[in-house]
């Protein structure tokens, strides 16, 4: 069989050799993490480091059956994949069970299965699938609602299943959009929003009014370029406001800024409304309606923060924007995690060695903290050798993905590459103090069968798709 | 054909770009910012310390003035501690419930992992029933301690006092934790060092949950602990317990040394306190009240610390320093004219024309002013005349920190010529205006160690060994170290001594000292001095020592507002020589021991000028 033979010849040796070598690293940490001095063989199958051990054949008996595969069977099913995964995640709520305050587990016989973790990889070979079709235009209204439905269903699932981690990373497919064709304002609004919402939690909502309706007219004005409708606009806003500002400051908080907010936006806007009536001047409202989406955002986002998140959400967003820092509560962990990491010095404390994750300092040490061990007991090398895999990995699988002449192996090459980018920003991010703390496993090294085994199958499908990349894959 | 293949490299981009971050970050966290490795360290490490026994001191006669006894200090790991009954807590520890709950938040804000201290210096007689009931109370535990403990009850401001370490202390050494006693005055402060010994040290690793992992470091930090190192003094215990007594209700001080090596035998200052008020846990309810006693200051050791004219004991002096000068011959008379005497009078009614011998007998002012004078004018000018008194005082230790352990000695003054210079105008001063020097009296000030070392300096015929404490250290081996101290020699030659010594015998062999301070067997030569208080009844001086040949004791006594020297600082010089000597007060003498034990001095009239 010629063609089979074709297939082990054409796999990315290099992607798997780096595969390889990451869930080796991970299951050593993980020995390190939770050592035990009870059980010191890391075969020991009742620790989790032999446990580990087990899950990583499995993953590779999975990636061995991926490659095995027929890579139009992918393409073939796609669909239905993608809505199977999406009846189990809907079936979740009925049959799943509770770990960790989150409903997403389904359990098997002795198996937890995170339909969740699935998703990712089906939603991606939908993405993949729909994009590649023949009649497939990014800017019509039809594609993009229907890509958004793709990616939005799951999302929403995931989300009523209390797993914000998990849906939150759906958003990077944005960024496999934007490789396609998506407008790059898209791009750009999406990091303003981020941008601003942090803004609203760092100051309060005049200050984000006030950067937002100037930036806005700032904008106006220079696409206009009228100059003297702009500077109109921006002092009698800024004046109503500021008087609605001064008198909520005298009156000490006592009524709740909102109402003062909005009072303030209506008045000015008639004002300049009636101005632009006398000017005969229709197009000045696009200055109003500035003016107004700039409050109006401001203060849903302020809504938002405090009336739908939950405290432990606000409590994580607001350490990480540095508004509140309790070292014995929210901030507990991150703290501990920077200590652990930080303590490790250049070339760090020594395979074993690590106090911080041994003795329990660091929080789920051999799952979302992971990497807090390497940091400890490999220092600044370990962590800068795991950081050069990653990108190792990741611009590996850009490169292959553009080498594929078939769309729909570039798109879901595409949507590996950027999952698998977005577990490794917010993961590590977060232990070193520059994410929040969402809890999402550090793709290949986190301790847990549900979480490997869908990375590899993510990663593998990829992996046999590309290995018929010198073919046109037809449908 | 694919119009967006550039956007790979934005791709590409921002994930190496958060890589980059992430590797900036990683950098500053894991290399140049050193405080995470503390941080680490100080999770893991629960250092238990043992403190070391602290010295014991001895007096001359090797009995124990001060030693240990057990203590314990509660703590408590708040984290650990299970809600509880607190009035039968508090019922164990003698507690107030208000004062258990702030220093448990006290404790809480601090560290909830790590313990702190509750109360400390828990008596072994409280510590027994809490033992018994402790396992009642999780996350409290006990610590033991050494405590002071003064059985003779006396020298308090010698011996000084312990005390917990202040933050300032903390900055200044690193050796002292939070919680650490050290000395604060005394020889506790001077031999902190050789006392305090060196703690133990154990350290262990612990989780989050503060329990013990192993040893850290494979236990090749840990230290045991040193014992502290014994003092061996000069003082005599029993000596000086009788000296305090005899000044019972009197204000003053009292120092006795041994000229040949100049060890302090005994050292008062009156009013003194319970050394024993100083230890436990109602120390600081007692210091509170000793601190502001601002009527008899017991704290004060007025002994290095309270500084006077010597008065008439300072004849002694410049009798010495006019027969070094060669500026009168010990056959030289004076003629006194008693009262009428100008321009000092002489209180004394004696024979007259005198010569020194009968000058120191009687005291006479006018004989002194003249014997001043002729040191002075022996010179071209005043002022050299002067500098040359002045060098002859120094040489004697006046003027000047004498050197014992107690870093709270003063200096005294004996003004420079300067001085004068400003005060009278350069060359508008001489020998009489500046007489009052030749009677101890005027600008002249001397602490009661100085007038002691004196006396001692006479004895000795002409030098001194710097006065001192402690003659021998003790060490952890228990071998004695000798300490040396340095020998100073003043100007004056030693065959001018006898003739003052004979007059000082004179002062209490022909006057009416023959009945108080006259030893049957022993020859005592002394000198007493009626200090003029300008706000108030006179202070009353006497420095002496004895034997007359190979002196064994030289003394220095002074009372405030107790008049003439004679009436009471000799009396009780004369007995704390005999107890010291002799080991015992004569029957004659048993009544006049009674009469100074039961003066009381304190409520002297004090009129304010």
């Amino acid at each position: 069989m010629p063609n089979r033979n074709n297939v082990w010849a054409n796999i990315d040796w290099i992607t798997v050799s780096i595969y390889l070598a990451m869930m080796f690293i991970g299951w050593i940490n993980i020995y390190a993490a939770v050592y035990n001095e009870e059980h010191k063989s890391i075969f020991d199958f009742s620790q989790q480091y032999g446990k580990q051990l087990i899950w990583i054949f499995a993953a590779i008996f999975i990636a061995v059956l991926m490659i095995n595969t027929d890579s139009k069977f992918f393409v073939t099913f796609a669909f239905p994949i993608y809505v199977i995964i999406l009846v189990l995640l809907m079936l979740v709520p009925f049959i799943g069970t509770v770990i960790n305050g989150a409903k997403s587990w389904i359990q098997i016989g002795n198996f937890l299965l995170q339909p969740s973790e699935f998703m990712k990889m089906a939603t991606s070979l939908a993405i993949a699938r729909y994009i590649s079709s023949y009649n497939f235009k990014m800017h019509s209204y039809k594609s993009l609602l229907t890509l958004l439905a793709i990616i939005l269903i799951p999302v929403g699932l995931i989300f009523l299943q209390n797993d914000t981690g998990s849906a939150i990373v759906f958003g990077v497919f944005l960024l496999v959009l934007y490789r396609e064709g998506l407008n790059g304002i898209v791009l750009f609004f999406a990091f303003l929003i981020a941008l601003v919402f942090i803004l609203t939690m760092v100051v309060d909502s005049y200050i984000t009014i006030w950067i937002l309706s100037l930036t806005g007219f700032l904008v106006h004005f220079l696409i206009r370029r009228k100059s003297k409708k702009t500077l109109v606009a921006m002092g009698i806003f800024g004046s109503v406001y500021l008087i609605f500002w001064l008198i909520n400051y005298l009156l000490q908080g006592t009524i709740d800024p909102l109402y003062f907010i909005l009072t303030a936006a209506v008045i000015s806007s008639g004002i300049f409304y009636i101005y632009s009536l006398v000017l005969r001047k229709r197009n000045l409202a696009v200055l109003i309606g500035i003016y107004l989406g700039s409050v109006l955002f401001s203060v849903s986002v302020d809504y938002v923060f405090h009336n739908i998140m939950e405290q432990h959400q606000r409590d994580r967003i607001n350490e990480l924007l540095g508004i509140q820092s309790d070292l014995h509560g929210a901030g507990y962990h991150v703290n501990q995690s920077k200590i652990a990491i930080g303590s490790g010095g250049f070339i760090g404390k020594g395979f074993l060695q690590g106090t911080q994750t041994k003795f329990d300092f660091v929080p789920e040490q051999s799952t979302d903290f992971i990497f807090c061990t390497v940091g400890e007991e490999w220092g600044f090398l370990g962590t800068t050798l795991v950081i050069g895999l990653f990108m190792g990995l990741l611009m590996r699988l850009i490169f292959m993905a553009e080498r594929n002449r078939s769309k729909f192996s570039r798109v879901y090459g595409y949507c590996v590459a950027t999952i698998l980018f977005f577990h490794f920003a917010i993961n590590i991010g977060m232990t070193i103090g520059l994410a929040p703390v969402i809890g999402i496993p550090l793709p290949f090294f986190s301790y847990g069968g549900s979480s490997l085994w869908s990375f590899t199958l993510l990663l593998f499908v990829f992996v046999r798709l590309d290995a018929n990349r010198f073919e046109q894959l037809s449908y | 054909m694919d119009t967006f293949s550039k956007r790979k490299y934005i791709i590409a981009g921002i994930m190496l770009g958060v890589a980059a971050i992430f590797i900036l970050r990683l950098f500053t966290i894991q290399i140049t910012n050193k405080t995470y490795k503390q941080f680490a360290t100080r999770n893991v490490l629960r250092k238990i310390i043992t403190f070391p026994a602290r010295g014991f001191i001895y007096d001359r006669h090797k009995e124990m003035m001060v030693y240990n006894k057990a203590a314990y200090d509660l703590w408590v790991v708040p984290r650990e501690v299970k809600p509880f009954d607190t009035t039968a807590f508090c019922s164990i520890i003698q507690m107030e419930r208000q004062d258990l709950r702030d220093a448990l938040n006290k404790a809480k804000q601090y560290s909830r992992f790590k313990p702190s201290i509750i109360v400390g210096q828990i008596s072994p007689e409280s510590n027994a029933p809490l033992q018994e009931k402790l396992y009642k109370y999780p996350g409290f535990f006990t610590q033991s301690r050494t405590l002071r403990e003064y059985p003779s009850k006396s020298a308090a401001q010698v011996l000084g006092y312990v005390g917990e370490v202040n933050q300032q202390m903390i900055e200044k050494d690193s050796y002292y934790r939070s919680g650490d006693y050290i000395g604060v005055t005394g020889l506790e402060k001077a031999y902190e060092k050789e006392l305090r010994g060196i703690k133990g040290v154990t350290k262990s690793m612990v989780d989050v949950h503060n329990r013990i992992k192993g040893k850290y470091n494979e236990g090749l930090e840990d230290t045991t602990a040193i014992l502290g190192q014994n003092l061996l003094t000069g003082l005599d215990a029993e000596v000086q317990a009788y000296a305090e007594l005899l000044m019972t209700n009197k204000r003053g001080a009292i120092v006795a040394i041994e000229p040949a090596t100049g060890e302090i035998l005994l050292m008062v200052s009156a009013p003194s306190y319970d050394p024993n008020l100083l230890v436990g846990r109602q120390r600081s309810t007692n210091y509170g009240i000793l601190v502001n006693d601002s009527v008899n200051k017991p704290m004060w050791n007025r002994a290095v610390i309270g500084t006077f004219p010597p008065g008439s004991t300072f004849k002694l002096v410049n009798a010495l320093i006019a027969l070094q000068e060669h500026a009168i011959s010990p056959f030289d008379r004076f003629s006194c004219s008693g009262q009428s005497s100008s321009p000092i009078k002489c209180t004394h009614s004696h024979v007259s024309p005198l010569a020194m011998r009968e000058g120191i007998r009687e005291s006479c002012n006018s004989y002194f002013w003249n014997l001043y004078r002729n040191v002075i004018n022996h010179y071209s000018t005043s002022a050299e005349g002067y500098q040359v008194w002045r060098n002859h005082v120094l040489s004697f230790g006046f003027s000047e920190k004498i050197g014992t352990e107690l870093s709270s000695e003063v200096k005294g003054n004996i003004p420079q010529v300067s001085y004068y210079d400003k005060y009278f105008g350069q060359k508008k001063w001489n020998a009489m205006t500046i007489r009052s020097l030749s009677i101890g009296q005027g600008e002249i000030e001397v602490t009661p160690l100085q007038l002691a070392n004196m006396a001692a300096t006479i004895a000795n015929r002409g030098y001194y060994i710097t006065p001192h404490l402690v003659k021998a250290i003790q060490d952890t081996n228990r071998v004695y170290r000798e300490l040396e101290y340095e020998k100073k020699v003043t100007g004056i030659n030693p065959e001018h001594f006898e003739i003052v010594i004979d007059g000082m015998q004179a002062v209490i062999d022909e006057t009416r000292l023959s009945q108080s301070v006259h030893m049957d067997s022993i020859i005592v030569c002394g000198k007493t001095g009626t200090v003029q208080n300008p706000h108030g009844a006179d202070h009353s001086a006497f420095v002496a020592f004895a034997p007359k040949n190979n002196p064994k004791i030289a003394i220095a006594v002074f009372i405030q507002n107790a008049g003439f020297g004679a009436t009471y600082a000799a009396p009780i010089a004369g007995l704390i020589m005999e107890k010291y000597l002799n080991d015992s007060i004569p029957p004659r003498k048993k009544d006049l021991e009674r009469r100074m034990i039961e003066t009381d001095l304190m409520n002297v009239i004090q009129v304010k000028k």
